[in-house]
């Protein structure tokens, strides 16, 4: 037996006191094999422990909602009948040592805790981080992470239709994968993990459990030093062969009326499916590893019960409907095994070579998991604004030039064409808008989708980035025209254990709860990555929310793409011009000092509502929300498409403020000269600000009678990927 | 009628396929698994797209030798319509019932894009609703769709009228730049000699639907089903 040493435990991420607990507990010393089950579920990544205390108080309900946060994915009421199931989860730390088998395995993750609730899965976004340009990893880690997104996407026929790509330095050594899935199932038919039926069987199904992944939460729950890279064997390996023969597998079974129960081997593999599944029953479960199909030879209780091996779910079966079960899974040649069954004992019993190798007290590791409440300090920048003579002293024309073609805001075709988009044959708005819109398939109703979040504003001052990320995936549902019904999160932060980072993670809680009750937009799901730092820097605070929306007749729905000539251009919501945090002060100037701008929670609401009115009324079919980079760039990004420009007048004392400020809640609009009435009447009843500024023309752009082509612009915009990867570094 | 859709383990555009030619012909639309030896009565048999056996060895060359292959091996010479898009066209031609072969696409990764294409050859049982020479927008998605031939197999071609489809931009141009995988030729999709089986990389089952904004896959089911009434 192994001697259970202090080293032992603190490779295993467990600090002496929560070892002291473990000890009370057990009224002993712990095998190997149960250190490693309670390192698993103690991770911060399955038990929340730094998190728990604040994620608990965000807003989780509306009449909308069927599932909140607590199963394998949130689950949302669509009407006719059925349901979206949803979530979004992290795999930076794999993605950083392995960038390809990392981004495809979380991408695989995700999908699994989407279709293990009986949903099948219609639409994957994905959020991704890296370095600046110029640092020595970008482009390998850019490159391979969205071949692996690709990879997995594509080969599983799951249309991958939205998501963001950013670069900033705070990301060099620490990148971010971001994968979000949404599925549709019918409203009664969701499946659970809640275990019950003493003496039901614990049935594997799916892949062969391997060595890989092994102690895959721990790492995840670690920081980075310059040794990171000798990890690479705990990074899963993902196969995404098996997961479509798993999907269509449960997919088959989960007609029938069989499955009791069912979660997906994810981190921390069989040890929290198994653990968590029967404590949410409060029931005791008992497994013979020996029953575990294995990969490989001889491997210990312990592999087997830490493994994170990928394409593997758990289900609980009346013991007379195996066989039914087991046909299908040997249709789809996947292993299907009993490998224990469940107890009255509240304990968790792991046999394996004819000796018991764990038995612990299943409340011991769920309701004894440490939760902290961490001591933390909200710091937000000073209030320095922009000094004028840094200002840049050229014509607009020529900043649109520069930023346009910047890698934070140029086209990013070149990520999404190497995704799938079209499988399904359901989408009915592509990647490359505000949100995409995936049909239900059958019927004339749409999901919106989209994934958002602007890290420099949660830096400057968490409370202000936290409502603005919840606002702006709010506000990219609005500007298609859907409802916005619920978000799902993915919460990346740095080391919890230093106060100014627990500030970050607070501010932003508090900044979104705020926004998720005005807008009545709760969380139903997510996830939480932790210790994002190397060498002590952590990355920007960065939550990322992936909003779910409905569209109740895809008849009426708006995009971004200029339509037609001698349409009056709107700018719907104020305008003052703030350029602190901007991506004009950020990257165009250096200057990264100042407070991002404000969101006013009644004026989003209210600017918002008022422009889904006139896209329902069909008063408007052209609607983009005014984000990143400001007016001027919302505008030329709906001018590429079609090649329809415009011509706007703008007399302001700060031109470049005016045309590159981020001020909150905007919308731009193009609205048809026999409309226009309609609409300037609409948003003066409900009292929503706007503005005039112009009218769309054929081919140009022109600013004050300064005048560039759209599709020199276009060619800049769109190039900029191939040019950065073409360049020998 | 029946049409017989053949699922492979990895097959994923098996639905898509059947929805279009529910809506667009007077076929029935019947999954037949990989495993069965011989398909049912049928009037046409369709290999879907997708990543049949996780596209591993070579795409579509695990599938190409699927028990359920010698049947349909068999029913296409003996000159029933046969249809195979995508990784469906590979299955084609690693079975040997399309010349040539498929291969990584020159820029290297996936690509998933509209593309034009136009109609070379619309006198055959799948392009007939087409006008000669039109310019058709028709989706794609593959790794693997550079179309090549060595140059006996690609004048065989060329001289019995195989080639149906090629890359092109919207006003008709073929050449280099309006090539997005590096096919040969710019060749899109190809029929056997006898003019039954006709392998594609586009798909056109994703160009049906009005919704989408993209139709012009239409009349390539329409063609199958005024050949079959």
């Amino acid at each position: 037996m192994i001697k259970i040493t202090k080293e032992i435990v603190e490779e295993h991420g467990i600090n002496s006191e929560e070892y002291d607990f473990i000890l009370k507990s057990l009224r002993r010393e712990p095998t190997i094999t149960e250190l490693g089950i309670f390192s698993a579920m103690w991770s911060e990544h399955c038990s929340y422990k730094s998190s728990k205390y604040w994620l608990s108080q965000l807003p989780t309900k509306n009449e909308f909602v069927i599932q909140g946060p607590g199963e394998n994915a949130g689950v949302i009421d669509i009407g006719d009948g059925y349901a979206a199931v949803f979530k979004m989860e992290s795999h930076n730390h794999p993605s950083f040592i392995e960038p390809y088998q990392g981004a495809a395995t979380g991408v695989g993750g995700i999908l699994r805790d989407v279709f293990t609730m009986g949903a099948r899965p219609v639409a994957l976004l994905n959020s991704i981080r890296f370095g600046e340009t110029s640092h020595e990893k970008t482009k390998h880690l850019l490159t391979g992470v969205v071949s692996g997104i690709g990879g997995y996407g594509n080969c599983m026929g799951i249309p991958t239709v939205g998501g963001e790509v950013e670069f900033n330095s705070s990301y060099n050594d620490n990148i971010l994968v971001n994968a979000m899935c949404v599925g549709i199932a019918k409203k009664n038919k969701i499946f659970y993990s809640k275990a019950s039926g003493i003496g039901n069987s614990v049935v594997y199904v799916g892949s062969k459990t391997g060595r890989d992944g092994i102690h895959g939460a721990t790492m995840a729950s670690a920081e980075f030093d310059e040794n990171s890279e000798e990890k690479r064997p705990t990074v899963q390996v993902g196969d995404p062969f098996s997961e479509k023969l798993l999907l269509e597998a449960c997919m088959e079974l989960m007609k029938m009326d069989v499955i009791v129960a069912i979660q997906d081997m994810g981190a921390a593999g069989l040890t929290s499916s198994a653990v968590e599944m029967a404590g949410k029953g409060n029931l005791g479960i008992e497994l013979d590893l020996d029953k575990v199909p294995c990969r490989e030879d001889k491997m210990s209780a312990y592999e087997i019960m830490l493994s994170e091996s990928q394409e593997r779910m758990l289900m609980i079966l009346e013991p007379d409907k195996e066989s039914i079960a087991k046909e299908i899974f040997e249709k789809w040649e996947l292993d299907f095994s009993v490998i224990g069954k469940l107890t009255d004992t509240n304990r968790l019993i792991i046999n394996h070579q004819k000796e018991i190798k764990a038995d612990i007290i299943l409340d011991i590791l769920e309701k004894g998991a440490p939760s902290y409440k961490r001591p933390y300090e909200i710091n937000i920048f000073d209030d320095e604004d922009i000094k004028e003579d840094t200002l840049i002293n050229e014509n607009p024309i020529s900043i649109l030039k520069k930023m346009i073609s910047s890698p934070n805001l140029c086209s990013r075709k070149w990520v999404w064409e190497q995704y799938d988009h079209m499988v399904m044959t359901d989408t009915v708005l592509l990647p490359g808008g505000d949100s995409a819109i995936i049909r239900v398939h059958g019927t004339n109703k749409g999901l919106s989708v989209t994934s958002d979040s602007t890290p420099r504003y949660c830096a400057s001052d968490p409370y202000e980035g936290g409502k603005q990320a919840v606002a702006e995936a709010w506000r990219n549902l609005i500007s298609v025209g859907s409802l916005p019904i619920a978000i799902t999160d993915c919460m990346n932060f740095g080391n919890p254990e230093k106060k100014e980072i627990m500030g970050q993670f607070a501010g932003v809680i508090k900044g979104m709860i705020e926004a998720c009750n005005t807008l009545n937009f709760p969380v139903v799901s997510g996830n939480v990555s932790l210790y994002n730092e190397t060498n002590g820097k952590g990355i920007n605070p960065t939550p990322v929310i992936g909003g779910v929306g409905v569209v109740e007749n895809l008849d009426v729905f708006s995009d971004q793409n200029l339509k037609r000539k001698d349409d009056f251009i709107l700018i719907i919501g104020k305008t003052t011009g703030h350029l602190t945090q901007s991506i004009y002060a950020n990257e165009l100037l250096n200057d990264k000092k100042g407070l991002p701008p404000k969101v006013n929670l009644d004026e989003e609401l209210k600017n918002g509502l008022a422009l889904r009115e006139l896209i329902n009324k069909k008063f408007i079919d052209t609607s983009h929300d005014i984000s990143d980079g400001g007016l001027l760039i919302a505008l030329t990004e709906m001018s590429m498409k079609n090649l329809i420009g415009f011509n706007i007048n703008v007399e302001k004392d700060n031109l470049n403020s005016y045309l590159f400020g981020e001020d909150q809640a905007r919308y731009a609009v193009a609205v048809e000269k026999h409309k226009i009435e309609d609409v300037r009447l609409l948003l003066n009843e409900k009292n929503v600000f706007f503005e005039e500024i112009g009218r769309t023309c054929n081919n140009e752009i022109i600013i004050n009678n300064k005048k560039i082509n759209i599709l020199e612009l276009k060619k800049i915009y769109e190039n900029w990927f191939n040019n950065y990867l073409s360049k020998a570094s | 009628m029946k049409a017989s859709i053949i699922v492979f383990p990895g097959s994923n555009c098996d639905r898509d396929i059947a929805v279009s030619i529910k809506k667009l012909t007077d076929l029935e639309p019947i999954m037949v698994w990989h495993k069965e030896t011989s398909i049912p009565d049928s009037d046409l048999i369709v290999i879907p797209g997708g990543f049949t056996f996780g596209d591993y060895l070579r795409c579509g060359s695990i599938a190409a030798n699927s028990p359920i292959m010698n049947d349909v091996i068999k029913k296409a010479t003996d000159g029933l319509p046969t249809l195979g898009i995508c990784n469906g066209f590979q299955i084609l031609t690693e079975s040997g019932l399309l010349p040539g072969t498929l291969i990584k696409n020159d820029c290297l990764s996936f690509l998933c894009k509209t593309v034009s294409i136009r109609v070379e050859n619309n006198e055959t049982n799948f392009s007939k609703k087409y006008k000669q020479n039109e310019v058709i927008n028709i989706p794609i998605a593959h790794n693997e769709g550079n179309f090549f031939a060595n140059e006996d197999t690609l004048k065989k071609i060329k001289d019995s009228n195989q080639i149906i489809f090629k890359y092109c931009n919207q006003n008709g141009e073929v050449n280099n730049e309006t090539n997005p995988n590096g096919s040969i030729e710019n060749i899109a999709g190809i029929t056997n000699e006898q003019g039954n089986v006709l392998g594609m990389m586009p798909h056109p089952e994703r160009a049906t639907c009005e919704i989408t904004k993209l139709s012009d896959g239409e009349n390539l089911f329409k063609s199958i089903s005024e050949f079959l009434l």
